[in-house]
Parts: structure tokens; C-alpha cells; sequence
């Protein structure tokens, strides 16, 4: 008699376990919108505006297609749930929040996002797709991390890929966003360095007389880190725009593990990619031998050890958001990073706008051949592309179309064209529609600066000899040792041979753990597009 | 009697069932995380054995960071100490606006460290920032604060001290209160002025709060790592890494998860045999201190 209600409780709880197993299994058809009546006309008229205050009047058109406002709220996904993780408020997080709230209102869905500091990004989503869990269906992250996310990721359905939007994706983003072939990152955002000067003292006869007179040199945009170096010494100290405070030379991105790999990346890429080298910039992919310890790499840090002498006080502590204001607040000559700083500069309120100029990174007069173990003298440019944000479809989502759906209708032209123009967002051009420099004229900006703009974006698109990121698994841990060693140098702890060696060897031992062919197989993704291959 | 003391011992089922799971089972874990190569591309439990150990016998970073939080943790809680004592010592007291005082005293221990830290980053700031500023004034130079080895540890310490001052101060202010009046009226029938009274009845009569006190925030200088994350990031070079930092980089930004678990434990490790050996050394002074 007693043994009789356990007996009926394992029943319900069998019952209970495979009713919940049957509801939680892959369902694809609990994935399928239905059909309902759009909410928008073809066409409509966007604005953000009614969703406060802090997001600016610009209409926009929705333009006709599979991901517009029109097309999307026709779906009914009223009923299910999509989870997205990204980035912390404002950058890319801001943009996700946003979008998921006009998925919600215009499909019916639950959208929940989860916004996490940079700093835990990686972990909260690698920890649970290792696990197997699908604990978010998509996912917002920085590109270069792809060597460590690609095995868990959903390719991008051949829908999706054949959308006008994604069609306009420039060739360098699709590259990004493709591993072994298939595209399993969902491009949002272009990211790349370049070069930032201020046009009101560059072009100024005034100082122009005064720089030949002091150097003997033409001022003008530089076009080597040489030339950069001279026109940042000599304007540091200098009140060059009259506002009785002294502006300085450069800015830069230094702060240990603020983004500082990337500008010390940008600084070696002239001196390290030979377009007559092929098989790799960061290690010879053959042996998976590091070369961050070879006399390009070297020469560029020693570059970076003697610029701080042209950065503003506190210069050699600058992350991103200081960078970002010294020169977009007018405070500094001369910067190169990504467009935040530009965009900052270009605001309604700046006192610098229209007095800016974007123009490729600087390169150098000889590049280091480590095949010949000599310098090749003959000018060279690198364009660097670097970072960026991207997002992916976890390959254990339940959600997959209405997860590809919201990624589709985050970066549909009228969306991205509106989170273009807000410089918080994070967004920057990764289309060719977004090199038209008409469409930046109607925010204000002067043509010159528009066109300088859109003509080094799209400079760095036709480039035969370009730099990508590290994207192979463990990147973090490559960059931060890079970083390290930087930062080492830079604060005088390390001479810059000796810190390079330093990170050369720590490198080593991270191919080593991680596993050479595992390191050498993603490696050989990134060889390939540098060597366009 | 056996059966009640058996259903009785049920009682105590849940809490050690609680203490299990957010105590022992976590460390458990830890320990055996720690043996493992687990990593950002080998998210497995496999047995490496104490590889992970001898890794870290031999990083430098790690036992630099050590050092340096030792000058850091111990220098700063000292001057709290002083500054907290001093504090509480002039509040204790009838003052005018004592309550007022508290209050404000308690102030930057209620801010969030993170918060208070992007502050002080801007009033270190080497161009924009007012600390500078009001240098220049002076006609004195300005400080490289945050770009050079010695400054920056000293703008830690700063931010570190204004931080927990008052929890020194909260938890002296509290063992003044509760002292006894008569060592006081017997002290003052022998004539002991106020430096006298200080050095051989209050001091003294504070040994143990003052033990404790300086124990709960070594404890807790031990794991600095928000200040160093927000205001130099560890730099100049690896000037301001701490150990918490470190293992920050490590375990959650690398995902060098068995290796930090190695790190975390030894460093566990460590800070409980100096701590034990800090506050044996700290209440054999201050008994000695108080026999004399």
C-alpha cells in the first residue's frame, strides 16, 4: 500500500520530464512565423524619434524588401521568446535594445536581451555554447573572436544572404564575416582604422610658412609614420587654435588593455606587410613561427616610444573614450582609430566641425622582407581592419528563423541608415550605399569632409594589401600578451626588442596550448585574406 | 533517545546543505578546475596533473602582482587606520554637528568602487582633470599621474584610502562607544592628561576592535581589482596589477580557466596563512601594548 503513490508520482513525473523534453527538443515548426496583416505600408517613413528624446528627428525611408518594417511585420512570432546577449549600453548594446523592442512591437515576440560589460562578453557567451546549452540565440560580439565562436555557430541561410542588404555588404565584411567558406556571422557594423587630421591647421598658410620654416618640410596630411611623427612634435605644446590652451600632436589608444593592440597594429602594419611576402603577417604559417618580435614590429613600437613625447598629458593612459574626446573635443592635431572619434568631431556641437579630414593610416618608406631578412625601400600602406561588431545565430538556437529574422531587420537599410548618424550606437559603414557621400552632406557635413571620409573607407576596400585581426582561437589571450608587452615598452619597463621577444615567447607557449594545427588551420583563414588568396 | 537526536540532527540538514553548495561545493570545484587544462578552446575537465601549478611557480606577473599588493594592501590600511582612529577619536565625543560628521564621514564607503573610481580618474586626469589644475595654480608641476610607475600606485592608494576610511572609522566609532566609562574616571582621578589617557586606556581598551578591524579590511584590500580595472587597467606597464586583476585577465577575459583556478587557490592559500599570521602578530602587539 505504500509503495502505491510513489508509484503514481514516478508516472506524472515521467510524464512530466517527457512532456517538458518534448516542448524543449529542436521544433522547427514552433520556429515558423505566421502570416498577418504588415503594420507598415511599402515605403513608410522611419523615425526613432518616438522612442525619446535622445534619438535624433532623421526620417528615412523603409526601403522595400525582405528585412524592411514592411516585410518583417508581417510575421507573427507572438508567443515565443528570442534571447540576445550583447554588449553593455551604449555601443551595439543600445542598438540591440532598440531593434528588439521594434521586433517586439511590430512580430509580436518576447525579445530579451541581456546587455554584459565588455570585460565578461566573451565568457557569457563562449561558456554556455561550449556547454552545448542554448542559453542565447543570438549573439553580439566583436568579429576577430570568430576563430573562437565559428564551431557554434548556425550559417547564415542562403535567404538571408541573398537580401539586397546583405548583397551591398562590401567584399572586406563578407570576408569577415565567412569561415571555411561559409558566412556565419551576420555583418552589422564595419569597423577599420584610418587616420584623422585637423584641416584648419594643416591648410593654414600661416602654419604651413611656420612648419617649412622650423623643418624645411612641406606640412601636409602625413603620409608615413615618419612624417606623422614630425608634424605631431612639432605642434605638441603649441596653442594652434588660439583658445589659450596648449594643443598637442597625437592622440592615441594606450591604455594596457584598453584597445591598445590595435594601435600599435596600425603603427606596424606599413613595416611588416610586404606585398611581396606572402603566408602570413603575424606568424609564417608554415611553422606557425610568431613574427611579432621582427624588425618591422619592432621598429613600430619603437615609433610608438618616442611619439609620447607629442601625446597630451595623461596620453600614455588614453583609452578609446579619451582618445575619442581629445580629438574630437579638439584637444589634439592629429589620431587614428576607428570612426568614434570623427563622428565625435563632426557633431552639431563640436567646435572642430567641418575642420576635420579623414585620410588612409600612415605607411612608411621601407617595409621589412623576413624572407630576405632585409627592408625593402619603397613606400607601402597597410590598411588595417580591426574589431568590428558582428553578430551570429548560436547552431543549438530553437529560434533560428525568428533569430535570422531580427538579425535581417536590425541591419535593414533604413535601420542602419538611422543608426549610422547616432555615434553612440557603434555602427559604422560596411555597405557600399554607405560610401555615398550625399548621404553624410545631409547630416551637415561639408563636402570635402564627406568626400575625404567616404574616399578613405572605400580606399581601404580596394587595398591589394591589407591587415586583418588575429582571428584565430584564443585571440584575447595573443592580444593580450601583445598588449602587454606594449604597455611594458611604453612605460619604460622593457626596451621594445626586448618586450617583442617577450610577447613572441608567450605566443609560443599559448600556440602550444591551444594546439598548433588547430591554431594553424584557423591562422591559414586569416592568411588568405590578407594575401587575397 | 538516539531516534530523537537523529531527527533532530535533520533540523540541521538544511543549512549544512546550503554551507555545501555555496561554500564547500564551489571550492571543491575549484580545486579540481585547478588540475585541469580547461581553456577557451578546451572547455574540458581533463587531468593535467599539477601542470597549472608549475606554470604559475614560474609567472612572473603573478608573483610581482603579490608583492605589490602587499606594499599596497598593507600601506592603505594603515593609513586608514590612522586617518579612521583620528576620525572617530574627534566625533566620539560632544562636538557640534556630530551627527552631521558621521554621516558625511560614511559618504564614500557607500559609493559604488567603480563609480568612484571613473571619478577619481578624472581628477587625476593629466590635462583635463582638477588635481592638476590646482598644481598649476600653486606654481607647482604637474603630476603624471596615471602614466608613470610611482605616481599611479600613489593615485591608487589615494582612491583606496578615501574609499574605506570610513569603515575604519565606522567600526572604531562604534568600539569607542561601547568602552567602558570607568578606566576613563579612574585615569582622569590619577591626573592623566589626554595623550596619556589615549596611549594607556583607549588604545589599549580598542585591541580587539582594532584587530578585527584591520583584519576585515585587509581581507578585502586583498581583492582590489575594481580601482585598478577602471583607473589604470594595471599600467603603466604592469605597474598597478594586482593579483585580483591578474586573475580577472586570466579567468575571465583569456579564459585560462584551469590555469586561474590554480592561481585563485594559492592565492587563497596565501592570504590566509599571512592573514592568520597578521592577526596573531597584531593581537600579541597590542596585548603587549596593553600589559605595559
Amino acid at each position: 500500500m505504500r509503495t502505491r503513490p510513489y508509484k503514481r508520482f514516478a508516472a506524472v513525473a515521467a510524464v512530466a520530464a517527457l512532456t517538458a523534453t518534448a516542448c524543449t527538443a529542436p521544433n522547427q515548426a514552433q520556429d515558423k512565423p505566421k502570416e498577418k496583416a504588415p503594420l507598415f505600408k511599402l515605403g513608410s517613413e522611419i523615425s526613432y524619434r518616438k522612442y525619446g528624446k535622445d534619438y535624433p528627428d532623421t526620417k528615412v525611408e523603409d526601403v522595400p524588401g525582405p528585412c524592411s518594417y514592411e516585410a518583417i511585420s508581417r510575421k507573427d512570432y507572438s508567443g515565443q521568446t528570442l534571447k540576445i546577449i550583447s554588449h553593455a549600453v551604449p555601443v551595439i548594446g543600445e542598438p540591440t535594445q532598440l531593434h528588439a523592442k521594434q521586433f517586439e512591437e511590430i512580430t509580436g515576440a518576447k525579445v530579451e536581451v541581456v546587455n554584459v560589460p565588455f570585460g565578461e562578453l566573451h565568457q557569457k557567451i563562449l561558456t554556455p555554447l561550449q556547454a552545448g546549452q542554448p542559453a542565447y540565440d543570438v549573439m553580439f560580439y566583436p568579429s576577430l573572436w570568430i576563430g573562437d565562436m565559428a564551431p557554434y555557430l548556425a550559417p547564415v541561410p542562403g535567404k538571408y544572404l541573398n537580401t539586397p542588404g546583405m548583397k551591398d555588404v562590401t567584399g572586406t565584411y563578407m570576408d569577415v564575416a565567412t569561415w571555411n567558406g561559409k558566412v556565419v556571422q551576420y555583418p552589422v557594423d564595419g569597423d577599420r582604422h584610418y587616420l584623422k587630421v585637423r584641416t584648419d591647421v594643416l591648410n593654414d598658410p600661416r602654419q604651413q610658412a611656420a612648419y617649412k620654416a622650423a623643418t624645411g618640410k612641406e606640412l601636409r596630411v602625413p603620409k608615413t609614420w615618419a612624417e606623422y611623427q614630425d608634424v605631431a612634435e612639432f605642434f605638441s605644446g603649441k596653442d594652434f587654435d588660439g583658445d589659450g590652451k596648449p594643443n598637442y600632436g597625437s592622440a592615441e589608444v594606450t591604455k594596457r588593455d584598453d584597445l591598445t593592440f590595435s594601435a600599435f597594429i596600425s603603427r606596424a602594419a606599413p613595416y611588416v606587410k610586404n606585398p611581396d611576402v606572402k603566408g602570413g603577417v603575424f606568424f609564417d604559417v608554415k611553422t606557425m613561427r610568431p613574427l611579432i618580435n621582427t624588425p618591422g614590429f619592432v621598429r613600430a613600437l619603437d615609433d610608438m616610444v618616442k611619439a609620447k613625447s607629442t601625446w597630451a598629458p595623461g596620453g600614455a593612459n588614453f583609452g578609446l573614450g579619451d582618445e575619442i574626446f581629445s580629438f574630437g573635443g579638439g584637444q589634439t592635431l592629429m589620431s587614428y582609430s576607428w570612426d568614434d572619434a570623427f563622428i565625435q568631431a563632426q557633431q552639431p556641437d563640436s567646435r572642430i566641425r567641418n575642420k576635420v579630414q579623414a585620410a588612409p593610416l600612415p605607411g612608411s618608406n621601407e617595409v621589412y622582407n623576413r624572407t630576405t631578412k632585409s627592408w625593402d625601400v619603397k613606400a607601402n600602406q597597410a590598411p588595417y581592419f580591426t574589431w568590428g561588431w558582428t553578430s551570429a545565430v548560436a547552431k543549438a538556437s530553437r529560434h533560428q528563423q525568428m533569430a535570422f529574422d531580427y538579425l535581417c531587420f536590425f541591419s535593414n537599410e533604413a535601420n542602419t541608415a538611422l543608426d549610422l548618424t547616432i555615434g553612440r550606437f557603434g555602427v559604422n559603414p560596411y555597405r557600399y550605399a554607405h560610401f555615398d557621400p550625399n548621404f553624410w552632406e545631409r547630416l551637415g557635413w561639408a563636402p570635402k569632409v564627406a568626400e575625404s571620409y567616404v574616399k578613405t573607407l572605400s580606399g581601404m576596400e580596394d587595398s591589394r594589401n591589407r591587415v586583418f585581426d588575429l582571428r584565430v582561437p584564443g585571440v584575447n589571450q595573443y592580444m593580450s600578451a601583445l598588449a602587454n608587452g606594449v604597455a611594458a615598452a611604453l612605460a619604460g619597463q622593457d626596451s621594445p626588442q626586448d618586450a617583442l621577444d617577450g610577447v613572441a615567447k608567450e605566443w609560443s607557449k599559448i600556440t602550444d596550448q591551444i594546439g598548433k594545427d588547430k591554431v594553424q588551420s584557423a591562422y591559414r583563414n586569416v592568411v588568405a585574406l590578407e594575401d587575397h588568396s | 533517545m538516539d531516534g530523537l537526536r537523529r531527527h533532530k540532527s535533520m533540523f540541521l540538514l538544511p543549512g549544512l546543505l546550503t554551507l555545501f553548495l555555496i561554500i564547500i561545493f564551489p571550492l571543491l570545484f575549484t580545486i579540481r578546475v585547478s588540475f585541469s587544462g580547461w581553456n577557451v578552446s578546451n572547455p574540458r575537465m581533463n587531468f593535467i596533473g599539477g601542470a597549472n601549478y608549475a606554470a604559475m611557480l614560474h609567472d612572473g606577473r603573478f608573483w610581482a602582482s603579490i608583492t605589490r599588493l602587499i606594499l599596497l594592501a598593507g600601506g592603505t590600511v594603515v593609513i586608514q587606520y590612522v586617518i579612521g582612529f583620528g576620525m572617530a577619536l574627534l566625533v566620539w565625543r560632544e562636538v557640534r554637528g556630530r551627527r552631521f560628521w558621521r554621516v558625511l564621514f560614511l559618504v564614500p564607503m557607500m559609493t559604488t568602487p567603480v563609480v568612484m573610481a571613473a571619478i577619481w580618474q578624472t581628477i587625476f586626469h593629466e590635462s583635463l582633470g582638477p588635481v592638476n589644475d590646482l598644481l598649476g595654480t600653486l606654481g607647482l608641476s604637474r603630476i603624471p599621474w596615471l602614466t608613470e610607475s610611482g605616481p599611479a600606485l600613489a593615485a591608487l592608494m589615494i582612491v583606496e584610502v578615501w574609499q574605506w576610511t570610513p569603515f575604519m572609522f565606522l567600526l572604531l566609532l562604534a568600539g569607542l562607544l561601547s568602552l567602558p566609562k570607568e578606566p576613563f574616571m579612574a585615569a582622569a582621578i590619577d591626573g592623566a592628561g589626554t595623550w596619556r589617557t589615549f596611549w594607556k586606556v583607549t588604545f589599549p581598551l580598542m585591541a580587539p576592535v582594532s584587530v578585527a578591524a584591520t583584519i576585515i579590511r585587509l581581507i578585502e584590500a586583498s581583492k582590489l581589482s575594481d580601482s585598478v580595472y577602471v583607473l589604470t587597467s594595471g599600467g603603466p606597464g604592469s605597474s598597478t596589477e594586482t593579483p585580483g586583476y591578474y586573475l580577472y585577465i586570466q579567468g575571465l577575459r583569456d579564459q585560462q580557466t584551469g590555469y586561474s583556478g590554480a592561481m585563485s587557490l594559492t592565492y587563497l592559500v596565501l592570504m590566509i596563512v599571512t592573514l592568520t599570521g597578521v592577526a596573531a602578530l597584531l593581537t600579541r602587539a597590542f596585548k603587549l601594548k596593553g600589559d605595559s
